[in-house]
């Protein structure tokens, strides 16, 4: 047998096995509640059937997250204590502080800007016959499905840039030279972070369709009539957008801007594949990488999801009172 | 259960179909309909012309991609992919040829296969697991469900990255790092959380008479699960299985730490080394990101509706 075909053999075998095995895990487990009387395992049976969602919840998200917070607190291979030491290494390094910084400005800047086109294109969508919203939203909405890496392939064809006597390749450049201009080399140049902002450009196409879809929902939400009303007194279409639609979308405005911000302090691989950290691009998410894999040092790592951590947590505040809002009008 | 009038509208679109919300909501327009089709008339020239530039701002990127996976290695390190349009001899100079290298030459189809190998177990059983854990939060009663159920909500959106240095350790007593198992475990984990709000906020919206009248007729949770429950909550578990998929197949991060470069890559692992290869492997670039793009494209358009639903209903009832 050719190596592919095993290959194949030993993912379908793999496929089975992982998805039978789910099946048989339930069927054993609501088995063996069923042996039990009839009131303990009215009793028992919730339990039953949660417990495999919250042992992987326990196993990859609870126990980790205390192991972490012990470890931030060790030396890199956590063999000794050594109390606050890493959280100062980090706030001090003036490195991790450029990170920060790009940090703070990855979560203002990408949420912002898929929120601004999300909320552009939805608008202006609702304006136009059905199939030619349809399509556009689906243009728009497309990379999503694209992974990171593949979007960096992708911007490599608008970012490239080829010496002075070549024909630039980049389109970027193409349009800048055809200016009378000389090439920029966009990701290593870090005047005024033009290539993290480059960067972001990346990650606010992925993310404007998310915005997008949501907004749209949103706005087709705000009742006709109001609409109709402050046509006829007169409001012109600006003035109807910022004061009647946009007041009433706000609630998921808010929550696309967190959606999005959470997802950005996550994501590492866009700038990791791109520049690597490189010429003061560096962000949490790739930092935390980079202390764990190429410096090995388990306590810097563990500090930096810590910190990453205590910025997430207002959000999740902010996510229980909302759940608690809904669940309370149901 | 779901009559409350006070839940801003836009949680609503994946429910539409729910006979009951309808009813209630007399006004909600069907789901294509936009407010300039109400007016009837056609949009202003400056919305279209508006429209189509971002339009071709989103899918240039996209183009150029495509255009220049099939444009043969020196062409395209002489002059840009648009030249296409400008001298049409270049045009006819396009060829698959990429393509046929990058599977003699790298081992892109056995990361494709690899790839499926990780995502459909790690997309199949978490929508399993999950929607057992949301039926009893939907339809049974017990102590600490409120809680139990916040606690989902608050783990939505803890960081995976707490998760791997200790996940590691675990794994490396197992000799588990580097196998399909490895991947699969921690994408259940990271998935489960979405999972279950997901399918539970669906389910909260069935029509609860149907499982008493089930209780009467005798079934028990298990049968009333697997008969009407699942059936009736498609929409909501096709939503999270292209969620899930689309997050798994595009995965760098847990691809990278727990199966690493090696024979069980998956397609972003090999499209990262041939990004390192500069150079010599740039017409295998162009030709291997748009391959891995092909499978995820595809499920997306073809499963857009369910995935707009699953958006809709999670993320802003969060």
């Amino acid at each position: 047998m050719s190596p592919i075909t095993v290959t194949i053999l030993n993912a379908i075998i793999a496929v089975v096995a992982g998805v039978a095995g789910a099946v048989v895990l339930f069927w054993i487990l609501n088995k063996l509640t069923e042996l039990l009387p009839s009131k303990p395992q009215e009793l028992v049976k919730p339990y039953v059937f949660i417990l495999p969602a919250f042992a992987a919840l326990g196993l990859y998200l609870v126990y980790p997250f205390f192991q972490t917070l012990v470890y931030s607190f060790a030396n890199a291979d956590s063999t000794a204590f050594i109390g606050l030491a890493n959280y100062e290494a980090l706030l001090s390094s003036p490195n991790f502080q450029t990170t920060l910084v790009n940090t703070f400005l990855w979560i203002l800047i990408v949420p912002s800007f898929a929120i601004v086109f999300g909320l552009l294109i939805a608008t202006l969508a609702d304006r136009l016959r059905p199939t030619g919203e349809k399509v556009s939203k689906t243009l728009i909405f497309l990379p999503l499905a694209i992974s990171a890496v593949g979007s960096v392939a992708i911007f490599r064809l608008i970012y490239g840039a080829a010496p002075t006597t070549q024909n630039q390749t980049g389109l970027l450049n193409a349009i800048w030279v055809a200016l009378g201009n000389n090439p920029i080399q966009w990701w290593q140049t870090s005047d005024f972070k033009l290539n993290s902002l480059t960067l972001m450009v990346i990650l606010i196409w992925t993310q404007a369709g998310f915005a997008m879809v949501l907004l749209s929902a949103a706005i087709k939400g705000v009742p006709t009539d109001t609409l109709e009303a402050a046509r006829i007194d007169g409001a012109g279409e600006g003035k109807i957008f910022f004061r009647i639609v946009i007041p009433q979308i706000r609630a998921t405005m808010i929550t696309v801007f967190i959606t999005v911000l959470i997802g950005v302090l996550k994501t590492f691989d866009v700038v990791y594949v791109a520049t690597n950290g490189g010429f003061g691009t560096n962000i949490i998410a790739l930092n935390f990488y980079q202390a764990l894999y190429v410096q090995r040092n388990a306590g810097q790592a563990a500090a930096i999801v810590i910190m990453l951590m205590i910025v997430i947590v207002p959000f999740l505040i902010y996510q229980i009172r909302q759940f608690r809002a809904e669940e309370a009008s149901r | 259960m779901s009559q409350s009038t006070t839940v801003p509208p836009v949680s609503n679109p994946g429910q539409t179909k729910d006979p009951r919300t309808t009813a209630i909501r007399p006004r909600r327009r069907k789901e294509s309909g936009g407010h300039g089709e109400d007016a009837g008339a056609p949009a202003p020239l400056w919305v279209k012309i508006v429209i189509a530039l971002l339009c071709l701002m989103w899918i240039i990127p996209v183009f150029g991609l495509a255009v220049t996976s099939l444009r043969d290695r020196t062409d395209a390190a002489a002059s840009g992919w648009w030249s296409i349009f400008t001298g049409p001899s270049q045009l006819s100079r396009l060829t698959v040829e990429n393509y046929v290298q990058l599977f003699q030459q790298t081992d892109m189809a056995t990361a494709f296969v690899n790839s499926l190998a990780i995502t459909l177990p790690a997309t199949i059983i978490p929508i399993l697991i999950a929607a057992f854990a949301a039926y009893a939060f939907t339809f049974m009663e017990f102590p600490l469900r409120n809680f139990l159920l916040v606690f989902i909500v608050a783990l939505l959106v803890v960081p995976n990255q707490v998760a791997f240095a200790p996940i590691l350790n675990i794994y490396g007593q197992f000799g588990l790092n580097g196998q399909f198992a490895a991947a699969w475990l921690a994408h259940i984990g990271f998935g489960m959380a979405l999972a279950t709000y997901l399918i539970r906020n669906y389910m909260a919206t069935l029509p609860r008479e149907i499982i008493e009248s089930a209780k009467i007729d005798g079934a028990t949770h298990f049968q009333t699960f697997w008969k009407l429950i699942v059936p009736m909550s498609t929409p909501a578990l096709a939503s999270f299985a292209i969620f899930q998929f689309l997050w798994v197949w595009n995965d760098l991060l847990v691809a990278l730490i727990f199966i690493g470069p090696g024979p069980n890559q998956p397609l972003t692992v090999s499209l990262v080394s041939l990004l390192g290869q500069q150079g010599q492997g740039d017409q295998l670039l162009t030709a291997g990101a748009f391959f891995t793009m092909v499978l995820p494209i595809i499920v997306f358009l073809s499963l857009q509706r369910y995935f707009v639903r699953g958006l809709t209903a999670g993320s802003v009832k969060g």
